[in-house]
């Protein structure tokens, strides 16, 4: 029998360079797994991988779905880091992506510079309002959030659908379930011309910075991270646990709330029913993938983003169903995990009879 | 006819780790229903000696005979088939599981519940270790697990016992009942290790000795012809330290007033508090004695604020904070050093700098809500210097120090945020000999600066080496605090187990 027992001191440095291991082993199974399906794997793994990147535009598509992962991923760490589990940051990304849209629609032909700003404090708003829910439930009723937030998103998923195909369907829409296109008053601008790249990334270059700087020095995140890793010495200390629910619930909803309005107000350009691909979701594995650290977001969101590319590639070029990016993210963060365990613990073989 | 074979004999243990030699060339006889001193202290190599007799560890070199035969123990299961039973110090309980369940997991044949809780009750009433077999656990008193521990062993029917300081959670007469119990068995012939580092208890109890120091065995004595002295001598290869407890010469002002504080506890298994008063002056140490589980975990918690109670049942320097929580409390001069070290006292993963922003970070170390972590650290590195506290650095993990350093480091931090009123529980829990005379030092010169202290603790001699009064909690009520020179041991033993065996006075008598 094997036993995991807990390190006294659990190496930095693995810890960092966990997430390499687990890339590699994610390419290792990624072979393993196009060889299957009778694909050469490095064919494969260029199609996924490089060919996403040897174009300018390859690389705006790539900033663009890296934007929100990292967004949504920064508040997501407050929470993770406070084992506070917030799991449907996707809900909070369309309740946002509603307050702001919301917005553009009902100003729509309004060409003023307030317009943007509204839609980003709107969905700033409307996320952090997603987020309070479960904060409340936790707080007052001792509701897990794990359950509640993830409950929330189907929630929020049909609100979504009920405007779009009630109040704010597009009259001339042909009865699609979607709201009218928002004027260029109510779109973030394009940087660069030919690309989709526009200014809603120095929302997340600002987020990036401040929750860096809210993690290296703020006592608020110091008090998280011990409400997280020692409730009892949290109490021991007089730290608020309500205070921490709060914090971390309703700022992970307000970054991902800020994400939606990029989306409805950038790429999509409108509401409908397909607003994310799961940014939410992927989001969760990105904090991880990132050490729950600012910096390391960053990283972990190109890779997921390459990841989204890599498998639309994947689906045109190869004939390979959509599924295949699911799969890589699910491998990424299996594997992750499983060099987690051997890095806070040590395997002890108990000497039999030898 | 030739004398009997030995029951565990060592022949030249030597356990060789990268850092440390933890037993160098060891040898030692146990006969069958002798009783036998492990006698050293804390980091002597005991520990490590014992686990290698119970097969949790592999000695690099001797051999280990039992009864005459040179036996390989690979591991504890086939230790205690052979007989041999552990009481850990630290304990090894699974604590959302019930009493008679984790004693059902240590036995290696197939069990029946309900007539396995009923053995257990037999035998801890047998050896005066009352405990109800289907409690759970983690709603035990250190002291209630150690006596699961204890009858763990016992229900496996052990022909040696290994006991890692057993007393420490018990009443003197509880430790007398233990005594009765360890003679009893040693006359049915079962050998008993007794590993201590109480002088007066092995020279009572144990028919023989072998002393440690460093690894290496120092001697071995008749504990009945040594004297203290001598034997402290081999232990710690001095004289034993003694506290010098001056007399307070300072203004004297109540500083913590305890009125009338009832709290019924949110842990079904928890102890109701009922109408507890207590006075604490500045310049005093006021002892609390009484075994775990008696209320001391809720009235701490109540102290602290890390559960409040009504506004006026607790005041500092006058001001009412019953109803303010730990951190409000901490703000007004309060500080509080837990039984629990890691986890509660200190954040085992985080390093010992960012351990001392936990209560620290009044002391300036923070402006605008961000924290100056080169402030903590120095703060850290000076605790560390100052109380000697052996570790790797201000970057070490707490969980990677020593009990006994981690207390040191705990109690220094408290003590250097220069405290009105100063709660400690357990000062000296697993601490050793040197470490414990010098905390103790360090809280009675503490109390003489001005400071009022409450010392929770179940072990007396220690309440009786430090505490001007003493009063006795039990079954959540608290005596009254008489002076330490108006009692003895023996009367706050008697209410200790008095009123425990008791839990309501009134409602008769519960006791066969």
């Amino acid at each position: 029998m094997h036993i995991l027992e807990p390190r006294a001191q659990p190496s930095q440095l693995m810890r960092w360079t966990a997430p390499l291991i687990a890339i590699l082993a994610t390419l290792t199974a990624g072979s393993f797994l196009f060889w299957l399906l009778d694909k050469s794997p490095l064919e494969s793994f260029h199609v996924f991988f490089v060919e996403p990147l040897t174009t300018s535009y390859g690389w705006s598509e790539l900033l663009i779905k890296a934007s929100p992962l990292i967004l949504i991923a920064q508040g997501l760490a407050i929470g993770f880091k406070a084992r506070i589990y917030n799991i449907g940051a996707e809900g909070q990304l369309i309740i946002g992506a509603l307050f702001g849209g919301g917005i553009a629609i009902h100003f729509d032909g309004v060409d003023a510079t307030w317009l943007i700003p509204a839609m980003v404090v709107a969905g700033a708003l409307g996320g952090a309002l997603w987020g309070a829910l479960p904060a409340l439930l936790k707080t007052r009723f001792n509701a897990e959030e794990t359950l509640t937030t993830l409950m929330l998103t189907y929630v929020a998923g049909f609100i979504m659908a009920y405007m779009v195909n009630g109040p704010w369907r597009d009259p001339e829409g042909m009865n699609f379930p979607q709201s009218i296109m928002f004027g260029d008053g109510a779109l973030f601008g394009i940087l660069f011309d030919g690309s989709r790249v526009n200014t809603s990334i120095f929302i997340t270059l600002a987020v990036v910075l401040a929750f860096w700087l809210f993690n290296a020095r703020s006592f608020l995140a110091y008090q998280i991270e011990v409400g997280g890793q020692a409730p009892a010495a949290s109490r021991y200390a007089g730290f608020s646990a309500k205070q921490t629910v709060w914090f971390s619930l309703v700022m992970s909803g307000l970054t991902a709330g800020l994400a939606g309005v990029g989306e409805v107000a950038g790429p999509v350009g409108q509401l409908n029913l397909n607003i994310s691909p799961g940014y939410g979701f992927a989001a969760i594995i990105v904090a991880y993938l990132g050490r729950l650290h600012a910096l390391g977001i960053v990283l972990a969101g190109f890779l997921m983003a390459l990841i989204y590319l890599g498998g639309e590639a994947a689906q045109v070029s190869l004939q390979l169903p959509a599924a295949i990016t699911g799969i890589f993210q699910g491998m990424l963060l299996f594997f992750l995990l499983g060099a987690d365990a051997f890095i806070d613990n040590k395997l002890r073989r108990p000497a039999f009879g030898s | 006819m030739s004398p009997p074979d030995p029951r565990l004999q060592l022949l030249n243990i030597t356990k060789r780790y990268p850092s440390v030699v933890a037993n160098s060339d060891v040898s030692l006889t146990v006969m069958p229903g002798e009783i036998h001193a492990i006698l050293g202290e804390n980091g002597a190599g005991k520990s490590t000696l014992m686990k290698i007799i119970y097969g949790a560890v592999k000695a690099d070199e001797g051999e280990v005979m039992w009864n005459g035969r040179q036996v390989a123990v690979a591991n504890p299961a086939q230790a205690r088939k052979l007989g041999i039973g552990m009481v850990f110090q630290h304990f090894s309980l699974f604590e959302t599981l019930t009493v008679v369940e984790n004693i059902a997991l240590v036995l290696d044949e197939p069990f029946d519940l309900a007539a396995l809780a009923k053995r257990v009750t037999e035998v801890s009433e047998r050896y005066g270790l009352p405990l109800d077999p289907f409690r759970l656990v983690h709603s035990l008193s250190v002291g209630e697990r150690q006596r699961v521990e204890i009858v763990r062993c016992l229900l496996q029917d052990p022909k040696l016992l290994i006991l890692d300081e057993p007393t420490s959670v018990l009443t003197p007469q509880a430790v007398l009942k233990l005594f009765e119990t360890l003679r009893q068995l040693s006359a049915e012939g079962v050998s008993i290790l007794y590993i201590s580092h109480k002088l007066h208890e092995i020279q009572a109890l144990c028919d023989s000795a072998t002393i440690m120091r460093g690894g290496k065995v120092t001697g071995n004595a008749i504990p009945k012809d040594e004297t203290p002295a001598s034997l402290a001598r081999l232990m710690i290869g001095r004289e034993l330290p003694v506290c010098e407890a001056p007399l307070y010469t300072g203004d004297s002002r109540p500083v913590l007033e305890i009125a009338g504080l009832s709290q019924v506890s949110d842990d079904p298994f928890g102890t109701t508090l009922h109408d507890i008063s207590l006075t604490v002056q500045a310049g005093e140490i006021v002892g609390i004695a009484g075994i775990s589980g008696n209320g001391q975990a809720e009235l701490l918690a109540a102290l602290s604020g890390e559960s409040t109670t009504a506004r006026e049942t607790v005041r500092l320097d006058g001001e009412a904070i019953g109803h303010l929580d730990a951190g409000r409390r901490r703000d007004r001069g309060l500080v509080f050093v837990p039984e629990e070290r890691l986890g509660r006292g200190a954040v085992p993963a985080l390093p010992l700098s960012r351990n001392a922003l936990l209560t620290a970070h009044r002391q300036g170390m923070k402006r605008w809500g961000l924290v100056d972590y080169a402030k903590a650290r120095a703060f850290a590195e000076q605790c560390i210097a100052r109380f000697d506290v052996r570790c790797g650095g201000a970057g070490s993990a707490a969980r990677s120090l020593s009990g006994g350093n981690l207390q040191k480091f705990i109690v220094g931090r408290e003590i250097m945020l220069a405290p009105k009123l100063m709660i400690v529980a357990q000062p000296t829990w697993g601490v050793d000999v040197g470490a414990a005379a010098f905390l103790r030092q360090t809280l009675l010169d503490l109390s003489r600066t001005g400071v009022a202290i409450l010392v929770v603790s179940e072990e007396l001699e220690e309440l009786f080496e430090i505490s001007d009064r003493i009063a006795v909690l039990a079954a959540g009520r608290l005596s009254e605090a008489k002076p330490k020179a108006d009692t003895d041991a023996e009367s706050i033993g008697l209410q200790m187990s008095g009123l425990s065996n008791e839990k309501t006075p009134e409602s008769g008598h519960a006791h066969p």
